[in-house]
Parts: structure tokens; sequence; C-alpha cells
């Protein structure tokens, strides 16, 4: 007898540790599998028990429920009220191209046979097989660009550090993740491990670097434990260290905990704090590709742009970049966060509209009152108003209208928000997170804040909101790095298309 | 404590990369504060001056000057969770623990924190009580975990 309990954070959130304790010890010949998490937030604990060869699903399980499922033999029938089907015929799962999360929620995170035997691996074969030029080509053609924010073509970032000659080179994965509405790079790494250390490999393989770093945010300890542990097998199985799969190339990685700044998420900050200094922001030229990490060649990627590559090599490039639209190829886990019922981890292809997203996959608000705003790509992301769901997810359509991707994190109010104080909040948070390098950023914040502080309290309005806009033109023409050259986006878009919340 | 009393403690971190972080990540977590003897200590150990040591300590939210509670509860206040009411939640949790944030009590059992985003936003709010993640709660499920936490 075996069944599946996710050991993802949201699951344990939601009671998933207590659960397991209580099949423990209601049946304790149960084998209980810990699993990542499907990505269905609002089933968790999902329970899963699998059935000549089908899973099928139970949720959401509060440990009330253990005694009523033995009772109901939940083994091999689908008789309890929380009964789900089998997971292959959940419309919210089947509507997705999931090719980064094939087997998240699946698979144990840390058994590398689990892995093998869900393709996992096929990618680093095949890059081992062939020239590190064609990896990079395969990069290149796939049309990847980078899951961190700012949409950059991955190919030619791998092709600048191939390029470089240097004692040393690194990648370097950013798991910072610090954006409100996104937790893929978290999903990842507690529910499929074994994935990114195989892309950051790869990587190493086609760009000539031999050491890797993942630097992880210190919020989230569940996924520091999990990928530890992923390294330790990984090591013990020739996966990582110098004679990978057998073969003679070497490639090693060192997980580094963040100190809760979200600063480090951009990447010469992330550098800095790397090398044990304060995260401040580095000007640029040069850029990390040619001088990072010990002034030597780094490649930086985001997480989920890392854990797309297997699939990339192990697929091809043509494969990869059917999915999509325009000049956003393949697929993005988009997060569906906030004010919503179904909230969760989507993957599909680029060219998913909003409403899709927050109607279909969302279905709508928790709370059951009109939807009102959506801010997409985190606390630099634009709030869009419900008149703009229609709008495609891709990179190109939501620059047009100010907005960004981001990190795909789509985050979801009802008619009670108040943009204005959202706005507050924009700077507030830009105040808290500054690296106080430059002064339209350091000083511009909190002067921001304050004003909109005024436009609340109904001070001179008209006056105050011309200070407001004046004051994201110098955010953004002078700041040294996104955070202050950003913040005026959120502001921006709340003035733009719910002025009546700041009291014109 | 003098500053040889946290050798023990930072030395193994001394030629790592990223070492100072790693070693003050330490110095935290076994005494829930930074203390200065701490950074002269790091100073001497990296070869670094004590500002350095100091400003590195400063720079980042997770080190601390004053002691954290036993009990750490950090509630997220960043833009999923306040779409489904954490600014509520916060004062709420201020008024059960009769503390502010960035506060710990005089006891020394708890601390409120503010933390921004757990990567719980699907199940919105979201907080920690030490490092145990709760989420979609509400006033009355805040004070029930928060009593277990207790009584543990
Ligand atoms: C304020 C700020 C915060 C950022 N936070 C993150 C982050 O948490 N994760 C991330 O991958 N990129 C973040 N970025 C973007 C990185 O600077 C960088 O572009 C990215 O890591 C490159 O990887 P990619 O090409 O795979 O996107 C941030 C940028 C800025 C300006
Ligand atoms: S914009 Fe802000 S975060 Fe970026 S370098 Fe300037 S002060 Fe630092
Ligand atoms: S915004 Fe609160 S958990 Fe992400």
């Amino acid at each position: 007898m075996k069944i599946y309990i996710p050991l993802d954070s949201i699951a344990v959130a939601l009671g998933a540790d207590d659960v397991a304790a209580e099949f423990a010890a209601v049946a304790p010949a149960m084998q209980i599998v810990r699993t990542g998490s499907r990505g269905m937030s609002w089933l968790e604990p999902l329970v899963e028990v699998e059935r000549n060869g089908v899973r099928y699903g139970f949720g959401p399980i509060a440990v009330r429920d253990v005694v009523s499922l033995m009772a109901k033999n939940f083994m091999e029938s689908d008789e309890h009220d929380l009964a789900l089907g089998s997971m292959d015929s959940i419309t919210w799962l089947k509507r997705q191209q999931r090719l980064i999360f094939a087997r998240c929620g699946i698979t144990d995170p840390l058994s590398l046979v689990d892995y093998k035997a869900h393709n996992g691996l096929a990618g680093l074969r095949k890059a081992l097989a062939v020239a590190p030029d064609n990896i990079v080509d395969e990069v290149t053609t796939s049309g990847l660009r980078g899951r961190g924010g700012a949409g950059f073509p991955a190919g030619i970032k791998w092709k600048t550090v191939a390029d470089q000659t240097a004692p040393q080179k690194y990648i370097v994965c950013n798991a910072d993740e610090g954006d409100s509405g996104t937790f893929a790079d978290r999903m990842i790494l507690e529910g499929d491990p074994f994935l990114l250390i195989e892309g950051m490999i790869i990587a190493g393989l086609a760009t000539g670097a031999t050491q890797g770093f993942v630097y992880l945010r210190s919020e989230y300890p569940i996924a520091a434990n999990i990928f530890s542990e992923a390294l330790k097998i990984a090591y013990a199985n020739n996966l990582l260290g110098d004679t990978i799969l057998g073969s003679d190339k070497s490639f090693t990685i060192e997980l580094f905990i963040g100190a809760g700044a979200y600063i480090c998420g951009e990447e010469s900050s992330l550098l800095n704090s790397l090398e044990g200094k304060r995260g401040e922001v580095r000007a640029k030229p040069p850029i990390p590709a040619i001088a990072g990490l010990f002034d030597q060649p780094t490649l930086v990627h985001n997480t989920i742009s890392l854990c797309s590559v297997p699939v990339i090599l192990a697929k091809g490039a043509p494969y990869y970049r059917d999915f999509g639209m325009g000049k956003s190829m393949g697929t993005m886990p988009f997060q569906i966060a906030g004010n919503v019922k179904h909230g969760g981890l989507v993957e599909c292809a680029f060219g998913v509209t909003l409403r899709t997203l927050v109607e279909d996959f969302g279905g709508g608000t928790r709370s059951c009152r009109p939807l009102r705003a959506v801010q997409v790509g985190g606390p630099l992301g634009a709030y869009l108003p419900a008149s703009m769901l229609d709008l495609p997810m891709d990179y190109e359509t939501l620059a047009a209208r100010g907005a960004g991707v981001g990190h795909g994190g789509v985050v979801v109010f009802d008619d009670t928000v108040n943009l204005a104080e959202q706005a507050r909040y924009a700077f507030e948070f830009c105040a808290h997170e500054s690296c106080g390098k430059c002064t339209p950023c350091r000083i511009g914040a909190v002067r921001g804040a304050e004003t909109m502080e005024k436009i609340i309290a109904g001070e001179d309005v008209a006056d105050n909101i011309d200070l407001v806009r004046d004051l994201c033109y110098t955010m953004e023409d002078g700041s040294l790095c996104a955070m202050g050259g950003m913040t005026p986006i959120p502001v921006r878009s709340a003035l733009e298309h719910f002025a009546k919340d700041f009291g014109v | 404590m003098n500053s040889e009393a946290f050798q023990s403690i930072i030395l193994p971190w001394v030629g790592k990369v990223g070492g100072v972080m790693t070693a003050m990540r330490a110095v935290q977590t076994a005494h829930k504060h930074i203390p200065p003897d701490a950074i002269t200590c790091a100073a001497k150990l990296f070869n670094l001056s004590i500002a350095e040591v100091r400003g590195i300590v400063s720079f980042y939210d997770d080190f601390t000057n004053a002691a954290q509670g036993d009990i750490r509860v950090r509630v997220c206040q960043a833009e999923a969770c306040q779409a489904v009411g954490s600014r509520e939640l916060s004062r709420h949790a201020e008024q059960a623990m009769g503390l502010s944030f960035g506060e710990t009590s005089a006891d020394g059992q708890f601390s409120l924190e503010k933390v921004f985003c757990l990567g719980l936003c699907a199940a919105a709010p979201a907080m920690l009580i030490n490092d145990v993640p709760h989420s979609r709660f509400d006033a009355d499920r805040f004070d029930a975990l928060l009593d277990k936490a207790i009584a543990k």
C-alpha cells in the first residue's frame, strides 16, 4: 500500500505534515511517498493513490478525514466525498503544457531512480554527446529568454560566457524569487530539484564553467532542505563531481542562502552578496557574463530559465520553440495568486490571456466580489484593470502596455482594493529594499511614500499627483538599476487606470 | 561573551565563498542576534575591518542587533497577502501578541516580524512560525496556531 502526500511548502502550510503523521499512526503498514505539489493550492493537502498505474487524488485532506478515507477504502474506491477522480482527468491540469513541471507532484523529488524513469537526464546525456558550441546553438535556436524578469535572450548570454577565456567561469542560479505572487522557483526546488542540477550542468558544459552556485532566499527553509539533500545524492551518484555520468567532465554546485534582502535578486547585488559583501548593486558595464563572480565570466540565470534547458536539449529546440507566440517562445509557469479561488501554478505556452489565467484557471476572486485589478510581474509590475484581461501574456504585448511578464506572477485583487494605497506601498517597498547606492531610488522612494500619504489624506491632491509623476520620471531615468527604475510602473499604472482612488 | 568565544562558530566559514554571510547566519541562529563581539571576531578571522563586517550585518534584514524571541512569528506583508486582508490580520497579530512589528517580548519568548513574500501566495495570507509555514488563516486560526506553538 503506497500513498503520495506533497512535501511542498504550500501543502505543509495547509497541514500536509500532520496528515502524513496521522496516516502513519492509523495505518503503520502504509508506505508514504512525499512528492512535490501539482500546483493546485486549493486542493492541498492533496493525497494520491495508484491503481493499475493510474494516480487518483483526494483533497483537500484534513487530519480528521484520514479515518473516513480508510473506512471508505480509498486505496480501491472513489466513494469518499473528497475523491477527485483520476489525476489525468483533471481539466485544470489537462489544459496546461507542462514541460518544466512535467514531473512535479508525481515523482519523489529525492529519488534519482524516479527522475531517470520519468525522462530525467535525457538532456544531459545529449549535451555530453555533442560539442559545447552545439549546446549553445540549441539554446539560441530554442528562443529561450530569461525568466527572472528581464526576458533577455539566453543564447546571447551563453555565447558571451562561452567566448571568454578565463581561469574560472561560474554558473549562478538566481533562486532569490522575491516577487510577491511568485513561487515557481520554490516549487521546482522542492518538487524536482534534480532538474535544476541537470540544467546547471548543461550550462556548465556549454560555457566551460565548472563551478555552480544556487543563491536561495532564506524565506524558503523547506526548499533549502530538499535542495541540499538533492545535492548530496547528486554527488554520491556521479551526477556532480569530477566524472559526470562516467565522463571526464566535472561540475560542482553549492547552495548559498541569502539573508532577507529583495535587492539581492538583482544579479549584480546577488553576486556581491555571494562574495560575502553588502548586496549593493554594481554599475554596468562590465556585465556579469564578462566579469561576474570574483570578476570571472559568470552566467547568471533564473531557476526556471535553467530548468527549461534539459527539455530543450532532450526534445530539440524546434519542439520547444513551437510553443508560444511571436518572440515569446516556449512555456512559462504562470503563478496565480492573491484573491483568487483556484490559485496555483499554470505552465502553458506564451500567448495565454490574463482572462484565461484568472477566470478559467483561477475561477475568479476567492471573496466572490468583482475583480478590480491584477498586478502582473511582481512588486515592480503594473496594476491592470479588469478591462485589460484579454491581453495575451507575451513579452512584447505587455511591454507595449507599459507592463511586463516578469517572473510570471499574477496577483488578483477584488473591488475592495484601494490603488492609491497600493501605490504608496510600491514606494514603501522600494524604500525598504533600496540598496542605497543611488539617490533617485534611496531618497525618491521615501519622498514618494510621503507624498502618497498626503494624497491619500486629501492634501493638495492635484499638486501632489504632479509631484509623484515628476518623481517617477526622475526615478525611472536616474536610477542605477530596475529597483528604482521600475518602481514607477506600479505607481503610474495605478494612477492611469484607477485615478478615482487618488481622489481625482 | 568575548570575541574568542565566537571563534568556533565562525572559523569553519573562513575561506568559503560568501563565508562572512554564512558565518553571520550561524551566529544569528545560535544567539538570536549578532552580538558586537561576534563582529569583532569575524573581522579578525576574515581579515576585514570592523566597519566592513558591521556594514554587511546592517545591510541584511536577517541579521539583527536585538535578540529575536524563541518563537518568531513572521507575517507576510506583500501584495498577494494584502489582497486577502493581510493588513487587518497584521493588526490582529500585533494585538494578539501585544507587540509591534520588529519587537520582541520582554521575556524573550516572542518576536513579531515583517516578511515580504513566503512563496505561499496561491494560498495567502501566509506566515512562518519559526521555520514552519502556515497559510490561508484568519484571526481565529492565527490565535490557535500561536497557542499551539506556545504549548510545544
Ligand atoms: C530589484 C530586482 C530584483 C530582481 N529579483 C530577481 C529574482 O528574485 N530572481 C531572478 O531570477 N531575477 C531577478 N531579477 C533579475 C536579475 O537581475 C537578472 O536579470 C536575472 O537573474 C537573469 O536571469 P534570467 O536571464 O534567467 O532572467 C531582479 C532584478 C531587479 C532589478
Ligand atoms: S536603483 Fe535603488 S536598488 Fe538600484 S542601485 Fe539605485 S539605490 Fe540601489
Ligand atoms: S505575498 Fe504573501 S506569501 Fe507571497
